[in-house]
């Protein structure tokens, strides 16, 4: 998802307090920044809403990409106000993060040197204005499944991020399936483009959920604790059974020969992504992981002299000020 | 000098008359880039007629041990809580 193979971290508490925190959660209590938590339980949230947080703000790069090259001013308008929700989301998570103990600038170098990730999805790039269509509604599609139940997450100031988040995603998915099913409906080379994003951004989106049960070792811990609400493999099921209908509509096909509906599972069945193709990106290969770091560097290294300028500006005002009393 | 821009912690009051609330917090240099950062972050919807924004490290919180003696004198008194009393039918609302 937009925090993809979170590794649980191992814990090694008291016993009895381990016990006495997950009565806790198991009763549906939330667990606030001051409260006695588990080492492992911290870090492993620091990790997940970090990411979380990352592929918010990364993601901000394939839309913006069109912004200035949007078809009408409506269309520029909506993209801008949609990019600067993401922008919002990042730091709604990472301001949960920093109740965890970890600065926010912290986190960004950590994003920036490639200690921590961002979802693999944003290393796909958006080639043409049926992409811009195609991410609202398939992207930030998969997103909401992924963060609907984690508003009921364990951990209080990350469940507030996502009811936060959760209330402005629908206007995002919305937006995009208006813009590829202007696209769907047009002139035959427009369904053509509409189509050709279809089939190119199927499968990264599939992969957002992160691998199949059966290799996601890190899972069980992370769901006992209410930090992971689904697995996997569920949340792309539900995806798929959600996506098929809307693809049907627009006159469009799931790139998917084998895609079919399972009547005794009530269920579509469906064909995995290439996961040597995830595992690659992953690690850095994908098509864009080099201009989306460069990227970040960039802004953030362009932006240093004005975050100095205006924290000397602010400390020469608070010592005025403090002269003056 | 450490030049990571302070925390602050923001409070928003609805269209409601009701009071401030917690939304989050964010990174400001100072309180007015914080009130102009906040109107960004947490009302891009209306969210808010008023917002206030303080610093977090000047807040103090109670501590989550002090639970019991902070809270658990209030439980002995129901007293306090009007269906303690029982009233009359005959003598009307009360
Ligand atoms: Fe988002
Ligand atoms: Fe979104």
């Amino acid at each position: 998802m937009y925090a993809q193979m979170i590794k649980s971290e191992a814990t090694q508490d008291d016993p009895e307090k381990l016990a006495a925190f997950q009565a806790r959660i198991d009763a549906g209590e939330k667990i606030e920044p001051k409260d006695w938590m588990p080492e492992g339980y911290r870090k492993t949230l620091i990790r997940q809403i970090g990411q979380h947080a990352h592929s918010e703000i990364v993601g901000q790069l394939p839309e913006g990409n069109w912004i200035t090259r949007a078809p009408t001013l409506e269309r520029k308008a909506i993209l801008l106000a949609k990019v600067q929700d993401e922008a919002g989301h990042g730091l709604y998570l990472y301001c949960a993060a920093e109740t965890l103990g970890i600065s926010r600038d912290e986190m960004t170098e950590m994003l920036l040197d490639g200690r921590m990730k961002y979802s693999s999805i944003f290393n796909y790039p958006t080639l043409n204005w049926a992409d811009i269509g195609a991410v609202g509604w398939l992207v930030d599609g998969a997103a909401i499944m992924n963060q609907v139940p984690l508003q009921r997450t364990s951990y209080g100031p990350y469940s507030r991020a996502m009811i936060r988040v959760c209330k402005e995603e629908s206007f995002h998915q919305r937006q995009g399936y208006d813009v590829i099913r202007r696209m769907a409906e047009g002139t035959p080379e427009q369904k053509k483009m509409a189509q050709d994003a279809l089939n190119r951004l199927w499968y990264p989106s599939l992969m957002m959920f992160g691998p199949s049960d059966k290799d996601s070792v890190h899972s069980a811990q992370s769901m006992k604790w209410k930090i992971k609400m689904n697995t996997n493999d569920e949340l792309r099921q539900k995806f798929v059974d959600q996506t098929v209908p809307q693809a049907e509509y627009l006159g469009l096909t799931i790139p998917d020969p084998d895609l079919k509906w399972n009547e005794e599972r009530g269920h579509y069945d469906f064909t995995d992504p290439d996961w040597n193709e995830f595992f690659d990106v992953i690690k850095g290969n994908g098509p864009c992981n080099a201009d989306r770091l460069a990227a970040r560097n960039k802004a953030w290294k362009d932006g240093q002299w004005v975050r100095d300028g205006m924290l000397a500006h602010a400390r020469k005002k608070a010592a005025r000020k403090h002269a003056a009393e | 000098m450490k030049n990571e821009w302070p925390l602050w912690e923001v409070f928003i009051r609805g269209q409601h008359g009701m009071s401030h609330r917690h939304v989050g917090s964010l990174h400001a240099p100072d309180a007015e880039m914080a009130i102009k950062n906040a109107r960004d972050v947490y009302t891009r919807r209306n969210e808010g007629v008023s917002i206030w924004v303080v610093e977090a490290a000047a807040i103090t919180a109670s501590s989550p041990s002090d639970k019991g003696p902070l809270y658990e004198p209030s439980e002995s008194k129901v007293y306090r809580h009007p269906t303690f009393f029982d009233i009359p039918d005959e003598v009307g609302a009360m």
